[in-house]
Parts: structure tokens; C-alpha cells; sequence
């Protein structure tokens, strides 16, 4: 098959809730390869967060593949360690207990407790957060308290590395501190990464690619855009960069153009016609998978026009 | 209560503005700490013990002022442990009686209790087989459980420890199963993502994240097996305050009664109060988050 770190193949989503069916994600196809830093971006609602939480085993595909380091994967692990966007620190723990809870379970046997008390440290100082060690999360700030997610979620080591809207809750400066650290901490550790986001600064800023999702029901990857920035990068110094507005409005056109929210056309055309309309990404996932730009399908060209 | 406080520390951050010493703010703040948190009953229980006295005093009152109630019973109060054998003996162990069976049955109740609440709690089927059966039997008065469990045990103590057991369990149980089942995705997720097995997860996330639940169970529970206990032990006697309180009623003892209501009164807040601090040590972060 296919020589990528992580594949999603043909992934489909409905859920079934009594009678109730909904076809959230239709044909999701997607390569990465090892240290690249991925962003899917969409509107609300269209399944981002079901794409990711598949990719964590959390929820169980209706079809398709994930295969991650030429294994499938189909149960949660640590090795896709996820940073949830409420931070979903326990909240009884301090903050070290909360890295060391995980560190404990993921390297129990293979680390000293010398060395797992090192290496929860060593975590927690990748996102500068040693002064806070015996601090409960309700003591902390919001910005703290994803710092914390995230030294967890590296602690463990992880394949990918999975963030879920990981700075929406937070005010803008401290979002942009959080962006730079995640930077600074992936140019470090090449870690692969997954992120979701609404934000479309923070996508271009920080990928390498850009995953385009078209709005729901039966949601799939609109296209893929390449950010071809040098790393690494400054944000004051993008703001004048013509490649980096560039693909801002690349971003900004998919999102408000090509996929504009018009929720009250779409009962008109049910999803059964839209699926035969959508155009099959050729050749599957082998031939040119980063490069395949998907058309959005007839469904939201026609809610677009309208 | 949050009112007053703020303005007691609003009070001392002036005082510090002005530049008076630390020693003096203390004692500041612990002036108003009693002004605030003990004169208010302190005058209360005046007020009540005089309508009291005054109502009780008259040549045709059928209960006894609180005056003749400290004479009358002055020397069961200066010596609570005498032991003239049988069921003559002092306040303090017909108490510590009472509070044995309670601590037998309540300890058996908690057990159990938390064991079937979390059953219930994770399990949609036992939630829909047993949530029924526990919502008939918890309205079943505790005392009506006694002869069933006199039948059963043949012995009065187990009957007691019993009725404690059986008038407890259900608060515990359905503050528990509830608890379980608020239980946050989020948690749930954290512990499949780290793969814990079943022990870890009751351990590290099931018991906390649902204790303040269950220390509310807990508290109801405790409070309703202080309930029991007297009314129970009034009908199979022996050693135990409900029993004194009997005897008492039979010999016509009403200072004896009224005592014995009081000491009833300050060991049942006494159990609730320990509990609920139990509860606040245990689940400190718990609840704010
Ligand atoms: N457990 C579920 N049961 C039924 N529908 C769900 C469930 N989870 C998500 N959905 C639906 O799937 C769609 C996509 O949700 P989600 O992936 O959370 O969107 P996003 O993260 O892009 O905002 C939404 O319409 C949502 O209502
Ligand atoms: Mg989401």
C-alpha cells in the first residue's frame, strides 16, 4: 500500500443514533508522512473532530482504514495522543501528577521512577510550566492549563501527535504564545502532528499543509493546500510576506467562497444525489496523494452559487 | 455569610493601607470571626432557653423548665461513664453503643453501597433492572424493615445493625450511580487513550471523579442511620441512647429524655459534620474545576 507514516483510507463516518442516521464523513482520504505538521480546517459541525477522534480510535469508523507506522489502528492508544480543547485535565491532580499519571502508565516498565520523575519534569519544561508543579488545574489559567495538555500528550511519546482546536478557548496573545511554543517545540522534536482548527492565521502559521474540509453532511477533504514557508517562521515578519497572504486567501476563498454556510439549501439536495455527483479521487491513494486536489463536490458548488 | 466576609477583608486590607501591624489585623479579623460566627446563636439559644423557662414555669406545666432539667439530671451529666451494670450506666456508653451499631451498619452500607452504585452507574442494564427495586424499597420507613429482620436475625443487635444497614444504602447508592454516570467523556477518553485497565480506572478516575457525589450520599446516609438507630433501639432495648430514652419515658424521667434529646441532637451534627469535612479533605479540587 501506501509508504506514509499515518494513511487515512476511504473513511467513512455515519451515526446512527435509534433511526436516526447521519452521514457525517464520506471518503476521507489522507497521507501523512513522518514530522509534518498537518491543519484541517472547515466550518463548525462538518467533522473534524470525528476525522481526529477516529484517528484516536475514540470512535469507530463506519469504513475505511488507519494505518499509522504500517499497523492498522482501530483502538485508542498512546501512541495518538490526543490534547482535548477543554484541556480535560483531571482535575484532582496537581499538574504534575497530571503528566506523571500518564507517564506512569505509558513508560511504567520501560523507565526508573528516577527517570520518570525526570521525565515528566523534562515535559513540563518544554512548555514552561515547572513553576506550577503542585498547582491544581482550577488554580491555574486557560492558556496554563493547555500547556499542561500538551506536555501530557508529549510525555507519552506519541506517534502523532493530535490537537483538537487546542488554543480556541484562549484570548489572543496567549494564543499566539501557545503557537509559538508549538513551533518551537515541533522544530525540536519533529514531532507528526494533527490539528484542528478554526483559525485560519494559526493553520497557515503552522503547517505544512492544510487540510480543507467542505461542510457537512457527508463532509470530505475539499483540498489540500501547501504551505511552502521556511521554517523557522515569525509571525510579524509573515504579516508583510506575499506567499503568506497568499495562502491566507487561499484559505479565506475555500471557506467563505467555494464552502459558504447556506444551511437552508441543503435539505433540497439529500446526500444520496450528492454522492453520485462527487467526482472519485482518482487512482486512490497511491499515485500523487499530497498533491491530489479534490474538487468540493456538486452539492456545495450549487449551495455557494445560490 | 460570603457578604460579611468580604467585608471583613476588605476591613483588614484598609487596616494594612494604614500601615497598622500584623498582630493587630489578626485579632481584627478574629473579633469579627466571633462576632460574625458565634454571637448570633449564642443569642438565639438565650432567647429560646428563656421562652423555654418561661412557658414551663407556670403551676400547670406538663414539661419541665430548662432549670429543672440541669438539676434534675446534674448528676448523670458529671459523670457520663459510671457503669453500675446492666443498663445502668452513664450517658457516654449508652451513646458509644448507639455509635457502634451505627458504625457496623454504616460501614457495611458504604461498602455495598458504593459497590452496587457504581454497578448501576456503569451498567445500562442493571441501571434498568435495579433503579426501580431501589426506588420502592428506599421509601420503605427504616423501622417497618425490623421485624422483618428480628424474623430473620432471631437476635436484636444484627437486627439494629440491620435496620442502619438497610435505611442508609439507598442514599449511597443513588448518589453513587449518578455520580458514575456524570462522569465527563473527557475522563473517560484521557483513561482509554492511556489504555488503563479496569482496577486503574476505578482508582484514578472513577472514585474521584464521582467522590463529591458520593460524600453527598454518604452524608444523607449517615444522618438517616442516626435517625434509625434511636427509633430502633427504643424497641429492642439494651444499652443504647434510644433505649435510655425508652426507660426514661417509662419511669417518667422527663429530664432524662430531654438530656438524652440534646446529646442525640449534638452526636447526630457531630456525624455530619465529620463526614462532610471527610468529604471536603477528599475531594478538594473535585468539585472546582
Ligand atoms: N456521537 C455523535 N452522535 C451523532 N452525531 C454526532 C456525534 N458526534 C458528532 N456528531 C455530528 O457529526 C457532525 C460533525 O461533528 P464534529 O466532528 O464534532 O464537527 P466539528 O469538529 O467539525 O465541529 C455534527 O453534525 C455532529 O452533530
Ligand atoms: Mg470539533
Amino acid at each position: 500500500m501506501s509508504s506514509h507514516y499515518l494513511s487515512i483510507e476511504n473513511v467513512d463516518k455515519t451515526f446512527e443514533k435509534g433511526n436516526v442516521r447521519s452521514h457525517v464523513l464520506s471518503n476521507i482520504n489522507l497521507h501523512i508522512d513522518q514530522g509534518e505538521y498537518i491543519s484541517i480546517i472547515g466550518h463548525s459541525g462538518c467533522g473534524k473532530s470525528t476525522v481526529l477522534n477516529i484517528v484516536a480510535g475514540l470512535i469507530e469508523q463506519s469504513a475505511g482504514v488507519v494505518i499509522l507506522d504500517r499497523k492498522e489502528v482501530n483502538t485508542p492508544g498512546p501512541d495518538r495522543a490526543l490534547v482535548f480543547q477543554n484541556h480535560s485535565l483531571l482535575p484532582w491532580l496537581t499538574v504534575y501528577e497530571n503528566v506523571a499519571l500518564a507517564v506512569n502508565k505509558v513508560a511504567g516498565r520501560s523507565k526508573s521512577t528516577a527517570e520518570r520523575h525526570e521525565w515528566v519534569l523534562y515535559n513540563l519544561e518544554l512548555v514552561n510550566m515547572l513553576h506550577a508543579l503542585n498547582k491544581r488545574p482550577s488554580e491555574i489559567s486557560g492558556g496554563m492549563k493547555q500547556r499542561v495538555g500538551i506536555a501530557r500528550a508529549l510525555a507519552m511519546q506519541p506517534k502523532v501527535l493530535l490537537l483538537d482546536e487546542p488554543f480556541g478557548a484562549l484570548d489572543a496573545l496567549t494564543r499566539a504564545h501557545l503557537q509559538d511554543e508549538v513551533m518551537r517545540i515541533h522544530s525540536n522534536l519533529k514531532n507528526t502532528v494533527m490539528m484542528i482548527t478554526h483559525d485560519v492565521d494559526e493553520a497557515v502559521l503552522l503547517s505544512d499543509r492544510i487540510v480543507m474540509m467542505t461542510n457537512g453532511p457527508s463532509a470530505t477533504i475539499g483540498e489540500i493546500l501547501h504551505i511552502d514557508l521556511p521554517r523557522p517562521r515569525d509571525r510579524i515578519a509573515l504579516a508583510d510576506d506575499l506567499r503568506y497572504n497568499h495562502y491566507r486567501q487561499e484559505v479565506l476563498r475555500f471557506l467563505y467562497e467555494k464552502q459558504r454556510k447556506l444551511e437552508q439549501i441543503s435539505p433540497r439536495h439529500p446526500p444520496s444525489q450528492a454522492q453520485n455527483e462527487r467526482p472519485q479521487p482518482v487512482g486512490g491513494s497511491g499515485s500523487s496523494p499530497s498533491d491530489a486536489v479534490v474538487d468540493a463536490p456538486a452539492l456545495q458548488k450549487v449551495s455557494g452559487a445560490s | 455569610m460570603k457578604t460579611l466576609s468580604t467585608t471583613a477583608a476588605e476591613n483588614v486590607s484598609v487596616l494594612n493601607r494604614f500601615g497598622i501591624n500584623h498582630a493587630h489585623t489578626m485579632w481584627q479579623r478574629f473579633k469579627t470571626y466571633l462576632l460574625q460566627n458565634f454571637l448570633p446563636p449564642v443569642v438565639i439559644l438565650c432567647l429560646l432557653l428563656g421562652v423555654w423557662e418561661l412557658l414551663c414555669s407556670g403551676t400547670g406545666a406538663t414539661l419541665p423548665p430548662p432549670s429543672q432539667v440541669i438539676s434534675d439530671t446534674w448528676e448523670l451529666i458529671l459523670d457520663p461513664f459510671y457503669d453500675n451494670g446492666g443498663n445502668d450506666v452513664g450517658m457516654g456508653w449508652q451513646i458509644l453503643a448507639s455509635l457502634e451499631r451505627v458504625a457496623v451498619g454504616y460501614s457495611f452500607a458504604v461498602v455495598v453501597g458504593v459497590a452496587l452504585g457504581v454497578l448501576v452507574g456503569q451498567s445500562t442494564w442493571a441501571m434498568r433492572g435495579l433503579d426501580p427495586v431501589f426506588q420502592v424499597l428506599r421509601t420503605v420507613p427504616p423501622l417497618a424493615w425490623l421485624p422483618i429482620s428480628l424474623a430473620g436475625f432471631q437476635d436484636s443487635n444484627p437486627s439494629a445493625i440491620f435496620v442502619i444497614f438497610i435505611t442508609s444504602i439507598w442514599p449511597i447508592i443513588i448518589n453513587t450511580s449518578v455520580g458514575i454516570r456524570n462522569i465527563p467523556e473527557d475522563y473517560r477518553n484521557v483513561a482509554r487513550v492511556l489504555r488503563l485497565n479496569g482496577i486503574e480506572y476505578f482508582y484514578k478516575i472513577m472514585l474521584p471523579a464521582a467522590a463529591p457525589y458520593i460524600f453527598s450520599g454518604l452524608r444523607i446516609g449517615v444522618g438517616l442511620s442516626w435517625l434509625a438507630i434511636v427509633a430502633a433501639e427504643m424497641l429492642i432495648g439494651g444499652v443504647g441512647i434510644g433505649f435510655f430514652i425508652w426507660d426514661a419515658w417509662n419511669a417518667s424521667l422527663i429530664s432524662d429524655i430531654i438530656l438524652a434529646l440534646v446529646y442525640v441532637g449534638l452526636v447526630g451534627y457531630f456525624l455530619d459534620r465529620m463526614v462532610a469535612m471527610l468529604g471536603n479533605i477528599v475531594t478538594r479540587g473535585t468539585s472546582a474545576s
